[in-house]
């Protein structure tokens, strides 16, 4: 436990002391800011129209403003910033050789794959705050209820930690970031368009869509924790960092 | 305190080591020498638990390197060629850093810190980044590194590779500084660099063992006969060098002169001799011919010679055999 710390806290720390972190802090708080802005606008719009046509429709905060925003997070944020924050986790390790320093030390494959997708988690972790600034004005000026939005964190907590595992496997295969990278990158719209073979309704059709880690998303959004989905997104963690360890161990017989 | 038997790594289409064998003894720094390529950095690989060998053993400080790996880890410093650094760190936390993976406590961690830089004199670079140093202070760094823990075997692969002159003479006395406390392998295919801080070689070509011997023995082995350089002058005009060398054959004892140098008024001969005192008489023999003796020494062989001779007998070996058999045919 102690090790994974010792690695945790350095790959924190490497994220912070170059660009990587600010530069994905800043393009996720202004992409989430443009959301905010659109969405809040749009809501805005309807609620004075209908109005005006004097049919007092029920607005719900929860479900026209933080449900769309949590989804579009899900889609854009998730699937375009992770191959960025995961593309680094090994493939530098290998390219400047410290992969030999970690390999050498009294440390487990496990310990140092585990201190890197936590590292990892944690930068998402303040990216997601980020959006709370945002969440402060919606309830200062709304009523809306709290725990909807909370299962929604967890969930995309949960997927980007399904996706950072896979992120990291692939970080672990090559010592070239860019090829992480982009690997990664075509991975999580993989992942995304499976589910769109859905409406053909064949038997394998829901099979590749069960794939998707978006369907996965929409019962978290909705404010409902459905066991099937988490452990869906467990279950893809632990797959993503069991083939990392296999590959670190590949890694030695082969090289 | 290491023990190698029969360690051999292969790989799909060759054999890196082949069969290795070696015992390295408490205290001992241990120069690995062999040309690029000959499998010193895969060998060292696997002293470090890095890559497991493909058959044979390897046991540091007692303890197997496939079996009981994380012991062993906790036991060794490394060095690898390129030193594993990461630049966006500083020194210090880089240092703090590596400690605490090796298993130091804190209080311990503040005081090897300060230990190592003093030791490896990176005091001054404390707290710059480690991507700005200079290729001898990231050497420097890489060395405090391996011995944060004060590891019983130090392993060094090429420590003094790609430094300047300046830098390559203080690193070799740190690494001498370092024996004792730490028992040192260290890999090298700069020969000057094993006579002088080595106590044993271990000389490897093409993944296979040629020689381990201690250095002097190494050299005597390689000197046979004792030569002597000698440099004869002239006094007044040129002095004819053939003369000299019919001179010097006369003289009893001599085997062979060979004349090395030629300038314009002093030539440098080598002289082989049969094992006895042939100083004296040459001197005299120089001396009474109204010739200058301006130097006279023996030639000490480089270890380089014995490398050569070591090395090229192997590559020789097969070719004649091949030829051996061609002619039967």
């Amino acid at each position: 436990m102690r090790n994974v710390w010792i690695i945790f806290r350095k790959e924190l720390r490497s994220y912070f002391s170059s660009p990587i972190a600010y530069l994905l802090l800043t393009m996720f708080a202004v992409v989430f800011g443009v959301f905010f802005w659109l969405i809040l606008d749009q809501f805005v719009r309807t609620a004075m129209a209908s109005q005006m046509r004097g049919q007092m429709y029920p607005m719900n905060v929860n479900e026209q403003v933080i449900a769309p925003l949590l989804h579009n997070v899900a889609v854009i944020c998730n699937l375009f910033l992770i191959p960025l924050i995961s593309m680094r986790l090994f493939a530098e390790e290998k390219r400047t050789g410290t992969i030999e320093l970690l390999a050498t030390s009294p440390v487990s494959d496990v310990e140092v794959i585990l201190g890197k997708w936590l590292a990892a988690m944690a930068l998402y972790g303040c990216m997601l705050l980020l959006t709370a600034l945002s969440f402060i004005f919606v309830f200062k000026y709304g009523n809306p209820d709290w725990k909807p939005l909370a299962v929604g964190y967890l969930g995309l907590y949960l997927q980007a930690g399904a996706l950072l595992a896979i992120g990291t496997f692939i970080s672990s295969l090559t010592r070239n970031q860019i090829i992480a990278g982009a690997l990664t990158f075509g991975a999580c719209i993989l992942l995304w368009i499976a589910g769109w073979v859905e409406y053909q309704g064949t038997s394998w059709a829901r099979v590749v869509s069960y794939i998707c880690v978006l369907t996965h998303y929409e019962s978290f959004v909705k404010g409902v924790i459905a066991s099937k989905d988490v452990v869906y997104y467990v279950s893809v963690i632990f797959l993503g960092l069991f083939l990392t360890a296999r590959s670190m161990e590949s890694l030695r017989w082969r090289s | 305190m290491i023990t190698v038997t029969d360690l051999t790594k292969r790989y799909a289409r060759h054999t890196a080591v082949d069969h290795i064998s070696f015992d390295v003894h408490k205290g001992q720094i241990v120069g690995f020498l062999g040309p690029n390529g000959a499998g010193k950095t895969t060998t060292m690989r696997m002293l470090t638990c890095f890559l497991p060998p493909t058959s044979g053993a390897a046991t540091v400080a007692g303890f197997d390197v496939l079996e009981q790996s994380l012991e062993v880890k906790k036991r060794i410093g490394y060095l690898p060629e390129m030193p594993p650094l990461y630049p966006e760190m500083r020194t210090v936390e880089y240092l703090q850093f590596v400690g605490s993976l090796k298993g130091l406590s804190k209080t311990e961690l503040a005081k090897r810190i300060d230990y190592v830089c003093e030791r490896c004199a990176i005091l001054d670079v404390k707290d710059k980044l480690l991507g700005k140093l200079s290729k001898g202070y990231r050497q420097r760094v890489g060395l405090a590194q391996a011995i944060i823990h004060n590891p019983d075997v130090l392993i060094l692969d090429e420590p003094t590779s790609g430094l300047d002159p300046k830098q390559i003479n203080e690193t070799r006395e740190l690494i001498k500084s370092l024996a004792g406390d730490h028992t040192i392998i260290l890999s090298t295919h700069i020969l000057p660099e094993v006579e002088q801080t080595c106590e044993q070689v271990i000389i490897i070509n093409k993944g296979k063992l040629v020689a381990t011997d201690s250095v002097s023995n190494l050299q005597n082995r390689a000197r046979g006969a004792e030569s002597l350089l000698v440099e004869v002058g002239a006094r007044k005009g040129l002095v004819d060098p053939a003369k000299v060398q019919s001179r010097l054959e006369l003289i009893s004892g001599v085997t062979r002169v060979h004349l090395k140098n030629k300038y314009d008024n002093r030539s440098v001969f080598e002289v082989e001799s049969r094992k006895g005192l042939v100083r004296g008489d040459l001197a005299r023999a120089v001396v009474e011919a109204g010739w200058d003796l301006n130097e006279l020494r023996p030639a000490a062989v480089s270890l380089e010679e014995v490398f050569l001779q070591l090395t090229g007998d192997t590559a020789a070996a097969p070719a004649e055999e091949a030829a051996v058999t061609a002619g039967v045919k």
